[in-house]
C-alpha cells in the first residue's frame, strides 16, 4: 500500500479575496494617474525621486498581492529580497564608480 | 475529479510528479524555481536600466528631449491596459484555486486580449517613431535639435532596446498564455493542482512591473 505521505504545507495556501485584488488594481491605476499628473508640474529636483517612489510602491503592491509573496513561505521571501539586494549591489557599486570619477561625466 | 480517498488522492494524483512527495511540495518547488528565474530577469532588466541612468546623468538635455518625443497618451493607456491584464491574470489564478473552471478560461482569455491590445498600441507607436525618423541607425533622420541629435539617438537606442525587450517578453507571455488556456480548456487544473497557472501569473506580473518602471523613465521624467 501507499506509504504514509510526509506532510507539507497545503498547496492551496491562501485564496486572496476579490476585494483585495480590486483594491490593488485601483491603487495601481491611481498610482499611474498620479505619476502622470506629478510629471506635469515642476518640482525641480523632486520630479524624478517622486516618480521613482511611486513606481516602487506600485511594484511592491504587485509583488506582495498579485504575486502572492505576502502569503508565501519564508524561503520565497528570502529569494525575492535577495533579488533586490543584488540589484542594489549592482547599482550602488556602479554609481560609486561613475559618480566619483575625477573627470566629471556629468 | 475522480472520487478518491484522501490517501489515494495524495499517492495517485495524476499531476503529481514522482520526484515530489506531495502536491504541496511540488507547488512550492515550482513557484520557488520561478522566483529564481525572475531574479535573473530582475538583474537582466536592472543592467539595462543602470546603463540608461548613467547616460541620463551624462546627457540630461538629450534625455529630456528624447523623452519629449514620446507620446504620453499611448504610454499611459498602455500602462492601464497592462495593469488590467495583471488584474485579470490574478483573478485567473484565484479561479483555479476555487475550481471556477469556466471563469478560469475566461480570465485567461481576457489577459491574452489585454496583452494583445498592449502590443497593438506599441506597434502603432513604433510605426509613428519610424515615420518621425526616430528609428536608430541609417533611418535616424530626426533633426529638431541638430547639436543634440546624436545623443537623442542614443536615448532612442535605449527606448527601442528596453521597450523591445519588454515587448519580446510580452510576446513570449502571450504564447505561454495560449498554452495555459489550452490546458485550462482541457480542465487540467484544480484547487489541488494549479502550479502552471500560478507560475504563468508570476511571469506576467513581472513583465507588468518592468513596464511600471519603463513608463516614467521613458515617457514622463523629461518634463522638468
Amino acid at each position: 500500500m501507499a506509504e504514509e505521505p510526509i506532510s507539507h504545507p497545503d498547496p492551496q495556501h491562501h485564496v486572496t479575496s476579490v476585494g483585495v485584488y480590486i483594491a490593488v488594481f485601483l491603487a495601481l491605476a491611481a498610482g499611474t494617474l498620479l505619476t502622470w499628473w506629478v510629471s506635469t508640474i515642476d518640482l525641480h529636483a523632486w520630479n524624478t525621486p517622486i516618480a521613482l517612489v511611486i513606481a516602487a510602491i506600485k511594484a511592491v503592491l504587485v509583488i506582495l498581492f498579485f504575486m502572492h509573496v505576502i502569503h508565501s513561505t519564508r524561503l520565497t521571501w528570502i529569494v525575492v529580497i535577495a533579488a533586490f539586494l543584488w540589484l542594489g549591489v549592482l547599482f550602488v557599486l556602479t554609481f560609486a564608480d561613475y559618480l566619483t570619477r575625477a573627470w566629471k561625466i556629468y | 475529479m475522480s472520487v478518491a480517498t484522501t490517501e489515494e488522492h495524495h499517492a495517485h494524483h495524476p499531476a503529481l510528479q514522482h520526484h515530489f512527495e506531495d502536491l504541496g511540495q511540488q507547488h512550492e518547488a515550482s513557484t520557488l524555481g520561478m522566483w529564481f528565474f525572475l531574479t535573473t530577469e530582475i538583474l537582466f532588466f536592472g543592467g539595462v536600466l543602470l546603463a540608461y541612468w548613467i547616460y541620463r546623468i551624462m546627457y540630461p538635455e538629450a534625455w529630456s528631449v528624447g523623452a519629449a518625443q514620446q507620446n504620453t497618451m499611448f504610454g499611459g493607456i498602455n500602462t492601464i491596459v497592462l495593469i488590467i491584464s495583471s488584474f485579470t491574470m490574478a483573478m485567473a489564478v484565484r479561479c483555479a484555486q476555487t475550481n471556477a473552471q469556466r471563469m478560469l478560461v475566461a480570465f485567461l482569455i481576457l489577459t491574452l486580449i489585454f496583452g494583445s491590445v498592449f502590443l497593438v498600441v506599441k506597434g502603432v507607436e513604433y510605426h509613428k517613431h519610424y515615420e518621425e525618423g526616430l528609428l536608430i541607425g541609417q533611418h535616424f533622420t530626426w533633426h529638431e535639435h541638430p547639436d543634440l541629435a546624436p545623443k537623442v539617438e542614443l536615448f532612442m537606442c535605449f527606448y527601442w532596446g528596453m521597450t523591445g525587450l519588454h515587448a519580446l517578453h510580452m510576446v513570449i507571455g502571450a504564447g505561454l498564455l495560449i498554452w495555459i488556456i489550452w490546458r485550462a480548456v482541457r480542465r487540467e487544473f484544480s484547487p489541488e493542482y494549479y502550479g502552471p497557472v500560478e507560475v504563468m501569473g508570476l511571469y506576467w506580473h513581472f513583465v507588468d512591473i518592468v513596464w511600471i518602471f519603463l513608463f516614467p523613465f521613458l515617457y514622463l521624467i523629461h518634463r522638468h
